[in-house]
């Protein structure tokens, strides 16, 4: 296989490794914590800390207040543009959600490997994203048999749908609406675990060319390491992205539920 | 043909897929850039919908990596 003879195994970095209690079992399941736990504890606690810096409700507010406060008017401008007056509700779930994702990405791309840490993003599992994809689904249809019964199901029939296309439309619908909580949560998935992929073969370019000698190094590693310093702000900008595409398209979804069509 | 030779030569087939989404992302934005330069006064507005064009453009090539990567780890 290709990915053994290489040096630099680009797949490591995403290796799941217990840190505390290997050993414990729960009927039947292995409950260690993980370095995927770790990560997304130090998430949870660098998200607590920002957002304790800013919630000190000052009539002036202060910078950290007002970079706290652009955010949640972001999230607040975002439901009320796609869904309306009462997606105010749905503000804490979208801007934990968000702001969950944006600090993962970005916690995972701190040049941590400097100091000897091993950083790692878990947004680059399906497991992680599958999870939060399946809260946001699961969030739309509660709230979409809740607030509409069985009328739900006319989000499959578009308005003006002629009888005869109502048979070929509805699965078409139901499977575009089945597949959602799949391509959410693998958006994200992807996008972090590509980007990460991609930093890392560029790196074994750079260690390779010049471990075979200095004509290599200046040919391949220089230009290698001159396209990672682009690429690392490309990731910045993705990281950012696709935070912002989770909590759009979540929206979006919570749309659909609580205004049909 | 060797199993192993076949794998490889269908991730790099789905490699393609990955260019092919570069540019249905660069039409996406493209389009964008063109009309918000006639009409910047819409543009603001429009800023969501650009992202979803963007996100849909986007999954199908990675889909294309989703391919490659289990073909060369999975399959």
């Amino acid at each position: 296989m290709a990915a053994e003879t290489a040096k630099v195994d680009p797949m490591h970095q995403f290796t799941i490794e217990p840190l505390l209690g290997a050993n414990m079992d729960v009927a039947g399941f292995n409950i260690a914590f993980t370095n995927s736990a770790l990560w997304m504890l130090i998430t949870a606690v660098v998200l607590w800390i920002f957002m304790l810096g800013g919630m000190k409700r000052e009539l002036v507010p202060g910078r950290w207040q007002m970079t706290v406060e652009t955010f949640t008017g972001f999230i607040d401008d975002m439901l009320e543009a796609n869904v309306g007056k009462e997606g105010r509700k749905y503000v804490p779930y979208i801007f934990s959600l968000f702001m969950f994702i944006l600090f993962a990405n970005l916690l995972g791309l701190l040049p941590l490997g400097i100091v000897g840490l091993h950083p790692f993003t878990f947004t680059s599992h399906f497991t992680v994203t599958g999870v939060l994809a399946i809260i946001s689904f699961s969030i739309v249809l509660i709230v979409g048999f809740w607030k509409h019964g069985f009328h739900f199901f006319s989000l499959f029939v578009p308005h003006g749908t002629p009888l005869p296309m109502i048979p070929v439309i509805f699965p078409i619908e139901l499977i575009s609406f089945l597949v959602r909580p799949f391509s959410l949560g693998l958006r994200l998935f992807v996008a972090m675990m590509a980007g990460h992929v991609l930093l890392e073969v560029l790196s074994s370019f750079v260690i390779d060319g010049w471990n075979a000698g200095a004509g290599f190094g200046l040919l391949v590693g220089v230009p290698s390491f001159l396209l990672m310093i682009g690429i690392c702000a490309l990731e910045i900008l993705v990281a950012a992205i696709q935070a912002y595409v989770f909590a759009l398209l979540s929206s979006l979804y919570i749309n659909d539920a609580e205004n049909l069509h | 043909m060797d199993m192993e030779a076949a794998k490889l030569i269908g991730a790099g087939l789905a490699a393609i897929g990955a260019g092919m989404a570069a540019i249905g992302v660069g039409n996406v934005f493209g389009s964008f850039l063109e009309s918000a330069l006639r009409n910047p006064g819409a543009a603001d507005g429009q800023q969501g919908r650009l992202f979803i064009g963007f996100a849909a453009a986007e999954l199908l090539g990675l889909l294309a990596f989703v391919v490659a990567m289990i073909l060369i780890f999975v399959a």
